[in-house]
């Protein structure tokens, strides 16, 4: 029988029967289950497959280089987002090359469904100038997975594997196939590409563009990538990834009517899209995330009218796309379809009941209630749903580790309350540098760290945080006197209150670690963490 | 045959078993599947869904299209008409008539009913009272998969097989109570439908 798997699990499962011998990430919605089905696979245990989670994205990326580096094939995970803070090892390592083979698994959240932006990874993917996979089904994101490891490992070179939320958090029955040996350790012939001092890093360089004609040949005998033509001067598709399933749900038996390209290996298959051009009196384009194949398409050809897409207005700019979409810009029949009756109310998400950051937040609204020149600056996790009603506490959440450096920016700027409020694995992926910003110019801000002893916001993975924070506080500079402790009750309310008044008063860095746990974290995990906590202090 | 089935309710409240029921019967009939759900920030008390789309045919589109559900199958009747955009001209809406009011601006229940008896395939039924009622208010998922039965592909013995297969490593006392209270489920809307025919 087959087995059926989430987008995420089946491409997990294809990099362990790739040979996998580490994966390396931070977790954030929607590439969270991949690493979370590793760490649960009993033969990667037995194969001792390394898959602790990192501090965050760069420092995963980094260590998935080391590996490769010594010749075995290892695997990184992020959410889209993450890609930006491991974006310099990105960039740099598809310079230096690799060793073992090394792919890049990104998961985009078009739509934003959990993110603060959607943006499209295949950009990164163009930037370094790397073979891009995207896969449109389940099966294909296993398939896939074992022939990244091996072009990766023939190109030398990191592939970039996309994922989007819908192929990510979707089912589907998956045929396995045979596993790969684990690689030995084989050190790098010639360690110079490694060293990207300019000397070499110009070499490497020169070496990466001249790749570039090699990697459009793979893409164009890429048996994921497919071209079908149908009737002459008809309409032409070029279907991305996961878009190739909403065009083929909507053409089912009609398929001889329309040319498909189906594109899942970028660099585009140039000879393809030429062919289908030809052939065609309109080319539709349809892809997940920004416009990516249909800028380069106007690249390419002078006779913009031809080519239709999100930039020419047939389909929407932003968020994703669903099969009623695509079926309106192939001029398909319309259902009629009843509206959302008005007595529906939205429903957005909330703090847990019994969350200790509800208590937290009641705690600075009432402190801040009575001052003037204030603004709390958030970050990212469970806690920024306290920008929402009917709390309101924060006014500013942007990116993973900003609360802190915002509260400098703005207490430098003048503010006299500048307040940041963090979490305790936001603290350790982005916070702990921004604070030694702050303590280097003793700046006054007052820094909020809720420690629920976990990552809460994905689902309660453990936190590197744990049982370190004070030690941490400490060794940036943070003064002891002014390193506070409280626990969010409401019982100790009144003494939260003062606390946190008189550490706005002191015009210097201070630190108040909040701590009460996640409600979500089984007894298992409590006890876990208490005898980690008992054997750091 | 083709069957594209909702599954909507409040993040926490479980519609994910019901998802693995369909799944696992389907798989054991040898029929494709799909079935989307959502991760994330939703799951913490916000409006929450699952496509499950059942064929003997490969089938392309995670999502379904607007107009094509045969049936909707909620935990929550407010989060039924969430959907309603999807649901085929004939098709089914089914739901608990328990309201999870975590809003400050939670609609009139009756109100909600209203808009669901326009539509003529319904079933309301209270679900979370069933449930409790034989013992285990945790099963009203399986009451309500119970009551939709007679709208699914899936015969009811591979359902009640993937019921065992799911529950099984809890206790068989568990297995059991889930198994009632499909039957219950089935056997309340038997009476609901015959009532609504005879009106
Ligand atoms: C760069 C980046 N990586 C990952 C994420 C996904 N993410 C959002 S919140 C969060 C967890 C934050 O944990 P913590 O700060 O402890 O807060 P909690 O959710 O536990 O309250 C993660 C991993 C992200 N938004 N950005
Ligand atoms: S998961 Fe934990 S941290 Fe997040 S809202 Fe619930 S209790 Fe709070």
């Amino acid at each position: 029988m087959k087995s059926l798997l989430l987008g995420n699990e089946a491409l997990a499962q294809g990099s362990i029967d790739a040979g996998l011998s580490g994966v390396y990430a931070y977790p954030g919605t929607p590439s969270t289950e991949i690493t979370e089905y590793i760490q649960k696979s009993k033969l990667a245990k037995e194969l001792k497959i390394h898959t602790t989670w990192s501090v965050n994205e760069k420092t995963a990326m980094e260590a998935a280089l080391g590996m490769s580096y010594v010749g075995k094939r290892s695997m990184v995970v992020m959410k889209h987002v993450g890609l930006n803070v491991a974006s310099d090892v990105f960039m740099n390592m598809a310079v230096s090359g690799i060793n073992g083979g090394l792919v890049v698994v990104v998961a985009d959240d078009p739509s934003m469904h959990s993110s603060q932006n959607e943006q499209d990874s295949r950009f990164y993917g163009k930037f370094a100038m790397i073979p891009t996979l995207e896969p449109s089904n389940q099966q294909e994101a296993y398939d896939l997975m074992l022939y990244a490891f091996d072009l990766s490992e023939e190109l030398k070179l990191p592939v970039l594997l996309r994922m989007v939320t819908r192929l990510s958090h979707s089912r589907a029955g998956i045929n396995v196939k045979e596993r790969h040996h684990q690689n030995e350790i084989n050190l790098p012939l010639d360690t110079s590409r490694f060293a990207l001092l300019p000397m070499n890093a110009r070499r490497q360089f020169d070496l990466l563009v001249n790749k570039q004609g090699t990697l459009i040949e793979l893409s164009e005998k890429s048996e994921f990538n497919k071209l079908k033509l149908g009737d002459q001067n008809g309409i032409g598709i070029i279907a991305c990834g996961i878009a190739y399933n909403y065009v083929m749900e909507n053409i089912g038996e009609d398929e001889s009517s329309y040319s498909i390209l189906k594109v899942s290996q970028y660099p585009l298959p140039r000879e393809k899209v030429m062919a289908l051009y030809q052939h065609c009196d309109k080319i539709l384009v349809i892809e997940e995330g920004y416009p990516v194949v249909e800028e380069l398409l106007h690249n390419y050809f002078d006779e913009n009218d031809k080519i239709k897409g999100k930039l020419s207005g047939d389909l929407p700019r932003t968020g994703e796309l669903n099969p009623t979409i695509v079926g309106k810009i192939l001029g398909l029949k319309e259902e009629s379809v009843k509206p959302i009756p008005s007595v529906v109310t939205p429903r957005p998400p909330q703090l847990c009941e019994g969350c200790g950051h509800t208590d937290l937040f009641n705690t600075i609204n009432e402190v801040v209630a009575d001052l003037e020149n204030k603004s709390v600056f958030g970050d990212i996790g469970c806690y920024a749903l306290g920008a929402l009603p009917p709390l309101n506490t924060i006014n500013a959440l942007i990116d993973m580790g900003a609360s802190i450096t915002m509260a400098k920016g703005a207490a430098d700027a003048g503010l006299e309350n500048a307040i940041a409020v963090i979490g305790d694995s936001t603290f350790t992926h982005s916070g702990m540098t921004g604070l030694l910003d702050a303590v280097y110019e003793n700046s006054p801000i007052t820094v909020i760290i809720s420690d629920n002893s976990a990552i809460a916001m994905t689902g309660a993975q453990e936190s590197t945080a744990v049982g370190r924070l004070h030690k941490i506080c400490l060794g940036i500079g943070v003064q002891p006197e002014h390193l506070k402790t409280m626990v969010p009750l409401k019982k100790n309310h009144g003494q939260n209150v003062e606390v946190l008044q008189n550490e706005l008063k002191y015009k210097g860095v201070s630190v108040i670690i909040s701590e009460r746990p996640c409600v979500r974290l089984s007894r298992e995990q409590k006890k876990e963490i208490k005898a980690k906590i008992e054997s750091l202090n | 045959m083709k069957t594209n089935i909702i599954l909507s309710g409040v993040g926490g409240q479980g519609i994910l078993t019901i998802a693995a029921v369909l799944d696992t019967a389907a798989l054991s009939e040898n029929l494709f599947i799909k079935q989307s759900e959502v991760h994330g920030m939703s799951q913490r008390g916000g409006a929450v869904q699952s496509h499950v789309r059942i064929s003997d045919k490969e089938i392309f589109s995670d999502l379904i299209p607007e107009g094509k559900a045969d049936l909707i199958l909620s935990v929550e009747p407010m989060e039924l008409l969430r959907y309603l955009p999807f649901l085929k001209e004939d098709g089914w809406l089914v739901t608990d008539s328990e309201p999870f009011v975590n809003t400050n601006n939670y609609p009139d229940k009756n109100d909600l009913f209203d808009q669901i008896k326009k539509h003529p395939n319904n079933i309301i039924i209270n679900a979370t009272e069933i449930a409790k009622s034989i013992g285990n208010s945790k099963a009203a998922n399986m009451v309500l998969l119970g009551a939709a039965s007679a709208t699914l592909p899936l015969s009811e013995e591979s359902l009640l097989a993937a019921i065992t297969e799911l529950f099984q490593h809890k206790s068989e006392r568990i297995t059991n109570l889930n198994r009632e209270a499909f039957f219950e489920g089935k056997k309340v809307a038997e009476d609901f439908t015959n009532l609504a025919t005879k009106k």
